[in-house]
């Protein structure tokens, strides 16, 4: 019992007073030290860094995705890639308003939808003043509740405005200031190109957007979905729906899917000519992206690792032999051979832990210079935990891997020679 | 032409008797055989020695006479290429390489001519270095070296760094190492080859005391003032004991020995 009990701790005991001499070498070498383990610093650095910015761009994603709603479904036509329609016009597979219509009754997991169309840009004015560029989009009334924007003044369009093909329109409060508007402007009366529409409601400013929202400068404005077609024929038709809860999204998705291919006269073994993507689907995605660019980021740091490693390797060589009297020494001590072993492992893996902890230092200094970086979408760019847990279990078994030829080197050494060594 | 003369019939003071529960050392017909090329040499032909405790005992020999090599069978640091030899009563012949550095750490202590200090260590650091091998903890390891460095008189000199050290007292702490494990037998192979007389002398003052204090010691030397401290001295040649005398600090005796050596080379 006693020697059971007494192994563990004499290995412990050899293992600290290891570390201890490692750290001891690297620091009377620092220069040297410093040099060797370069490449796992700059392997490191670089791969903290980027799985820092990864993780930024996914953790901003998932803020904008909360704002949107994360039971949020996107409809959109799309030209499948492969069929016949393959190479179709664009316009050939538009959305028709018609074919969504009923949907609701067709698609359980789906809580409601709005379809929208994208008028264009156009000039807005109030008396003398007005603002070109101005996006203008038809929305259903369902599209409020989805995109989960508030309206802060008046009331959002109603079933009634979308029914009656009203000239009505909420603006956005930027809208509101450059067209010197009054504070409270409900009622009043503006020009959408040359048609009049009257303002019902202000929304809220709009939260900062990852996606489609890269123009922050230009307004926008909602009319009721029909009364969209009024200012142009044709539209390009959106369609946002909402499943009754993120679980259920893959459902909803399947059932729009299965509605859409009937209204659209898709024939079985035909392709899709329409996309369905929910947030979580979208996330997927974007995890697919993510992990590409982290194999290929991975591969480009797994080979500086390995020169890294072979850097190790030829300093640790380097070091037996100017300390082959030393080891000789330890043996004659009575040091066996495992210790030895030990001994010159735990410095290579001392020695690659510096690497990794410089590494990880220029990461975090990479980062905060990404974030920095204005007007890109990395602002929120971060050193996961795991991610300093993977640099030093890399850097570990750089370590291990490339300290063993020479440890082994090491421990093989007739202690009479190594005394007799130079 | 083997000559083992007993010990006890040549002394007046009462030297312990060889028996083998008291024997540290027992070698029985070793043989060292180095092969170079297709030459064979016998670096030790043949050698039967017993050493017993407390003995104090200077080996001889011309340049090449196999002195060292005797000293690394006796160190376990090399193994005999055949023959007995026991330590403590344990055929080491038969044990492990494991089981060797075991001996080595608990049982034997090593002094080098060169001393063979760590010149990153403090004095400290290099007396307690043989510890982390063995089972002792840290507060154990402290204080042993503590004690051992204060034995040899370096009580003022332990964080001192070998390059702060005079070469006295690098082989003081040598010897300290050597010892601080309590081995059951001090080798010193040439440990003032390195030194100057005076520095020797004082060395050799110390290893009188250690004997004093019941340490068994077996000292390599070609000089001849240094193998008469020792109670025993031991004439090698070609790897072969040509006499093995009890040694007398008087001037008579020692040129008897001289005598004797100049009969067994011409
Ligand atoms: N590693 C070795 N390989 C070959 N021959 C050796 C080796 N070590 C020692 N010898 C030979 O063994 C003999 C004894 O050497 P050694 O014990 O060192 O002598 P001493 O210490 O008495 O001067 C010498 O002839 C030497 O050349
Ligand atoms: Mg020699």
């Amino acid at each position: 019992m006693r020697v059971l009990l007494q192994a563990p701790l004499v290995f412990l005991r050899l293992f600290y007073q290891s570390v201890y001499l490692a750290l001891g070498q690297v620091w009377a070498n620092k220069t040297r030290s410093i040099l060797t383990t370069l490449g796992i610093i700059i392997g490191v650095a670089s791969v903290t860094a980027v799985i820092a910015a990864l993780s930024g761009l996914r953790a901003k994603i998932l803020t904008q995705f909360e704002s949107i709603g994360t039971n949020t479904i996107f409809i959109s036509p799309m030209r499948p890639d492969r069929g016949p329609l393959q190479h179709a016009p664009y316009w050939s597979i538009r959305f028709l308003p018609e074919h969504f219509d009923g949907m609701l009754d067709h698609c359980p997991s789906v809580a409601r939808f709005g379809r929208q169309t994208g008028v264009g840009a156009y000039t807005v004015s109030h008396r003398e003043k007005s603002v070109e560029n101005v996006r203008l989009r038809g929305i259903e009334p369902a599209c409020h509740q989805i995109e989960s924007r508030k309206v802060s003044l008046g009331r959002p369009l109603s079933v009634i405005d979308e029914m009656q093909m009203r000239q009505v329109c909420i603006i956005d409060p930027k809208l509101q200031n450059d067209l010197r508007l009054d504070r409270d402007c409900i009622g009043q009366s503006i020009l959408i190109g040359h048609n009049t529409f009257y303002i019902v409601g202000v929304l809220e400013a709009r939260p900062e957007s990852v996606f489609g929202g890269g123009d922050q400068e230009s307004s926008e404005i909602f009319i009721p979905f029909k009364t969209s077609f009024k200012m142009r024929r044709y539209l390009w038709v959106g369609v946002l729906a909402e499943s009754k809860s993120p679980e259920v999204s893959d459902e909803a998705r399947a059932e729009i899917s299965f509605f859409l291919r009937r209204t659209r006269n898709i024939k079985p073994g035909e392709p899709d000519t329409f996309r369905v993507d929910s947030v979580k689907n979208f996330l997927e995605i974007f995890d697919e992206i993510a992990r590409v660019v982290f194999m290929v980021a991975g591969g480009i740091v797994g080979i500086s690792l390995l020169v890294g490693g072979v850097g190790i390797m030829n300093i640790m060589l380097v070091s037996v032999s100017e300390r082959t009297r030393e080891i000789g020494l330890r043996k004659a001590v009575g040091a066996k051979k495992s210790a030895i072993l030990t001994q010159f492992l735990i410095e290579a893996v001392v020695l690659c832990f510096v690497g990794g902890l410089f590494g990880v230092g220029f990461g975090q200094l990479l980062t905060t210079g990404i974030a920095n970086i204005p007007n890109i979408e990395l602002d929120m760019s971060f050193i996961p935990l795991w991610a300093i847990g993977l640099a030093f279990g890399f850097s570990g078994s750089v370590g291990i891997f490339f300290g063993m030829f020479p440890a082994i080197k090491a421990a093989r050494l007739d202690p009479i020679e190594a005394l007799r060594h130079e | 032409m083997q000559t083992m003369p007993t010990i006890a019939a040549e002394t007046d003071k009462p030297v312990i008797q060889p028996q083998n529960d008291k024997s540290v050392i027992k070698l029985k017909d070793v043989k060292r055989v180095y092969k170079v090329g297709v030459e064979r040499i016998h670096a030790l032909d043949g050698i039967s020695l017993e050493l017993n405790e407390n003995e104090y005992v200077a080996v001889m020999g011309a340049s090449g006479s196999g002195k060292s090599t005797l000293m690394n069978v006796l160190g376990c640091l090399d193994r005999a290429t055949s023959g007995y030899y026991g330590l403590d009563g344990q055929d080491t012949t038969k044990m492990s390489d494991a089981a060797l550095a075991r001996a080595r750490n608990e049982r034997i202590g090593f002094v080098f001519q060169s001393f063979e200090l760590l010149g990153q260590l403090s004095a400290l650091k290099n007396v307690e270095m043989p510890l982390i091998y063995s089972k002792n903890g840290w507060w154990t390891r402290r204080k042993r070296a503590i004690n051992v460095l204060e034995r040899v008189g370096l009580g003022d000199r332990m964080k001192h760094r070998p390059n702060q050290l005079s070469g006295g007292e690098k082989q003081r702490v040598a010897i300290a190492r050597a010892l601080v494990c309590g081995p059951s037998i001090l080798l010193a192979d040439e440990p003032t080859g390195n030194l100057d007389s005076k520095t020797s002398e004082g060395i050799m003052e110390l290893f009188d005391r250690l004997h004093q204090e019941g340490q068994t010691i077996v000292i390599v030397t070609h000089e001849e003032h240094v193998a008469n401290h020792a109670e025993r001295i031991i004439q090698m040649k070609d790897g072969r004991v040509c006499s093995d005398l009890p040694a007398n600090r008087d001037l008579v005796h020692k040129t008897a020995i001289q005598n004797n050596v100049r009969g067994e080379q011409s």
